[in-house]
């Protein structure tokens, strides 16, 4: 089972390595880990995707809200969410099929923001769901390399956990 | 720095002094507050460890950088699974030079994260109140534990303005108010978003404990040492009283119900007595109270799936963790008893209660009628003698292995303290343990009890004893081998290895050299009168019984 938690801690020296740290200590996995400032400079957001049953997932929820860093931890899996991941991909194409990757693209919502005679690098700034359906759709032509953000995610409507 | 611990009222620190805290010391050297010079850096952590378990306050060790930190961190490993308040000061190379491995250099944030509740590195002398200020009350409240402060050798160096206004030159590198230096500020509080611990239980769950208890057929209250930490030794009595409940403890839960007491059935775990493991089998509700029941505690907990489970712990993180809780209950020990007793705790249970009477009954028979050891000190009789000779209130500190289990399970001093490592399982604890604990105690009697391997673990201690003029008895239970491990290892069908204590020194000539007093035993009697005059005898002193490498746990 997939969790996400979004984690408000103190923005401050360390506190990544820490996380990092409780995480590979106690053996649970993790997804993806996205830090970023929040509307306070002295507070960021960590949103993590952790792979475990209930009893991993509340161990992992406990021993971060442990942490004297950690401010607020909320799991994000029962309400509405929203959730992005950004994504960076080089293609190898070349001027024969670059129109396909353009179609492609452009369904997509996605943006080609780099190109070379032999490359192209598309950007997509969505759903986890939808960058996979994208890299299949890539994966044919070859990528070359790609960078990803790990997602984010936020409560929809008026709801949150406050900063 | 030295000016936090005064605010803090710390009057003893355990430290070892080196060039990158060397700034540190000059300052200690005119403040006023004594500093105990250990034999290693491990010693000045459990002699921490061992003030603060009886002071109540954070016990305070200081050491160099590079290996001087490595040293300690056994010692705040051990702090930290035992959850004993301590403030660890470090002291580190200077921070133009930090990470570029110079002399004397490890990360020592770093490598203590792990096991301390909260680590600092100081960038700036202008952090040194705010940081100390939270430093001493993360270590003390919620659960408690270590804390370490690495402190660079530049930062000790800086100069700060003085906060009371009138500018006055403390000698400790507190200024003038001199133009563009900070000035020290002491918060009188700290203020953490991210720590807020929670000490009140919830009412409903409340409820719903006092619920359980009345419509239990078999409870049992299992107290573990976070019952002391809370200062809830006496609540706890009432509510087992009140509620007419029998109960465990854990190792580290000993001493905290009146050894005798007719509620009291023992310890329980891998090494625990019959009556107490058969009381958890039986039980259909299990209660416990600052007990986070690791391994050697409750060795099966799939065994508990019909159980119904209390889990009290002011560690929110530690209910279901090794034991799944029925009723999770945040909070801390003494506060949560509190709650409990204003409620209807009625039941009634006398088949219970008569069914582990009769176990008890039936381990304390096999106690009385063990054969008589004719060539050989019997350890397990031994430790009752000796606990009806100890004065009251007298502290034992039982060391790690065969010797630890011995104690634990015929410890029986009234108003006496039993302490020991459950956790970590630190061998050599016992000897610098006492050191802190005497000094935090002077009026009680001090006794560290450890076997013929942890004893030269922390034998370099008996000069810290001497120099201090500290009158504690140690005793030295000597069967020549690791006893623990050579246990394991026949129990595992392995061979004996690696386990022979031959070469050890003569105890007699070392007790001379460090001027202790001392005497040997390999017989009962002959142990018990020793043990009498030791006891009796105003120095320290170094009691040594001969016990058969064959006897068991």
């Amino acid at each position: 089972m997939k969790s996400i938690l979004s984690v408000l801690v103190e923005n401050r020296a360390g506190i990544l390595a820490r996380t990092a740290g409780l995480f590979a200590r106690r053996g649970f996995n993790i997804e993806s880990l996205a830090v970023g400032e929040t509307s306070d400079p002295t507070v960021s957001r960590m949103t993590i995707v952790v792979d475990g049953d209930a009893g991993v997932i509340g161990q992992v929820e406990k021993q971060l809200n442990k942490q004297i860093d950690v401010i607020k931890v909320r799991s994000l899996d029962g309400g509405e969410t929203i959730r992005r991941e950004l994504a960076l991909i080089k293609v190898a194409v070349g001027a024969q099929n670059r129109g396909q990757i353009t179609d492609i693209t452009a369904i997509m919502k996605a943006n080609i923001v780099d190109l070379s005679p032999t490359t192209a690098t598309v950007e997509i700034a969505d759903t986890p769901e939808r960058v996979r359906q994208l890299l299949g759709l890539l994966e044919p032509y070859g990528i070359v390399e790609m960078a990803r953000t790990g997602m984010v995610a936020l409560q929809s409507g008026n709801n949150g956990i406050g900063e | 720095m030295v000016e936090c611990l005064r605010r803090e009222g710390v009057n003893t620190v355990f430290g070892y002094p080196g060039a990158t805290i060397a700034p540190f010391y000059e300052a200690l050297a005119q403040s006023g507050i004594r500093h105990v010079l250990t034999r290693t850096e491990q010693g000045a952590g459990h002699a921490a460890s061992g003030y603060a378990r009886l002071s109540g306050r954070p016990g305070v060790c200081v050491a160099t950088s590079g290996p001087g930190a490595t040293t300690l961190f056994t010692a705040i490993a051990t702090a930290y699974s035992d959850s004993i308040p301590m403030v660890a000061i470090t002291g580190q190379v200077a921070t133009n030079q930090l990470g570029r491995d110079v002399f004397q250099e490890v990360d020592t944030t770093g490598a203590v994260e792990p096991f301390t509740k909260y680590s600092f590195l100081l960038k700036s002398a202008a952090d040194i109140g705010r940081v100390f200020k939270e430093a001493f009350h993360i270590a003390s409240t919620g659960r408690q534990g270590p804390v370490l402060i690495d402190a660079p050798v530049d930062v000790q160096r800086e100069r700060l303005g003085s906060d009371d206004g009138a500018g006055a030159a403390t000698g400790d590198g507190i200024g003038t108010g001199a133009v563009g230096v900070a000035d020290f500020i002491y918060p009188e509080r700290a203020d953490i978003r991210g720590y807020k611990p929670r000490y009140d239980g919830h009412a409903l769950q409340v409820k719903r404990v006092a619920e359980a208890i009345r419509a239990a057929k078999r409870p049992l209250l299992c107290l573990g040492g976070g019952v002391f930490l809370s200062g809830a030794v006496g609540p706890a009595r009432e509510l087992c009283e009140r509620a007419s409940l029998p109960v465990v403890s854990t190792l580290m839960g000993i001493g905290l119900l009146p050894p005798g007491h007719p509620l009291y059935y023992g310890m329980l775990g891998y090494s625990g007595g019959g009556a107490a493991n058969a009381a958890l089998a039986g039980s259909d509700l299990l209660i416990l109270i600052g007990a986070r029941v690791g391994d050697r505690a409750i060795t099966q907990p799939s065994e508990l799936a019909g159980t119904t489970v209390v889990h009290v712990d002011i560690d929110t993180a530690e209910i279901g963790k090794n034991v799944g809780a029925t009723i999770p209950l945040v909070g801390d020990a003494a506060r949560v008893i509190a709650q409990l007793l204003e409620r209807d705790l009625r039941g009634e249970w006398p088949d219970w209660i008569a069914a582990l009477d009769a176990l008890r009954a039936k381990e304390r028979t096999e106690l009385d009628t063990r054969g008589e050891r004719p060539r050989s000190v019997d350890p397990v009789r031994f430790v009752r003698a000796l606990s009806g000779l100890l004065p009251e209130g007298a502290v034992y500190i039982a060391d790690v292995g065969q010797n630890q289990i011995w104690s634990a399970k015929n410890f029986c001093v009234p108003g006496g303290r039993f302490l020991t490592t459950g956790g970590m399982g630190t061998m050599g604890y016992s000897v610098p343990a006492a050191i802190g604990a005497k000094l935090a105690c002077p009026e009680r009697a001090v006794l560290a009890v450890c076997g013929d391997g942890a004893f030269q673990m922390s034998m370099n201690e008996l000069a810290t004893i001497r120099q201090l003029g500290l009158p504690i008895k140690i005793i030295v239970m000597r069967n020549g081998v690791l006893g623990m491990v050579r246990d394991l290892q026949k129990r595992a069908g392995a061979k004996e290895f690696a386990v022979d204590l031959s070469g050890s020194p003569d105890l007699g000539l070392i007790a001379a050299a460090y001027g202790l007093g001392y005497a040997r035993a390999e017989r009962l009697d002959g142990a018990c009168a020793a043990a009498r005059d030791m006891i009796s005898c105003d120095g320290a002193f170094l009691l040594e019984i001969v016990v058969d490498p064959d006897e068991e746990n």
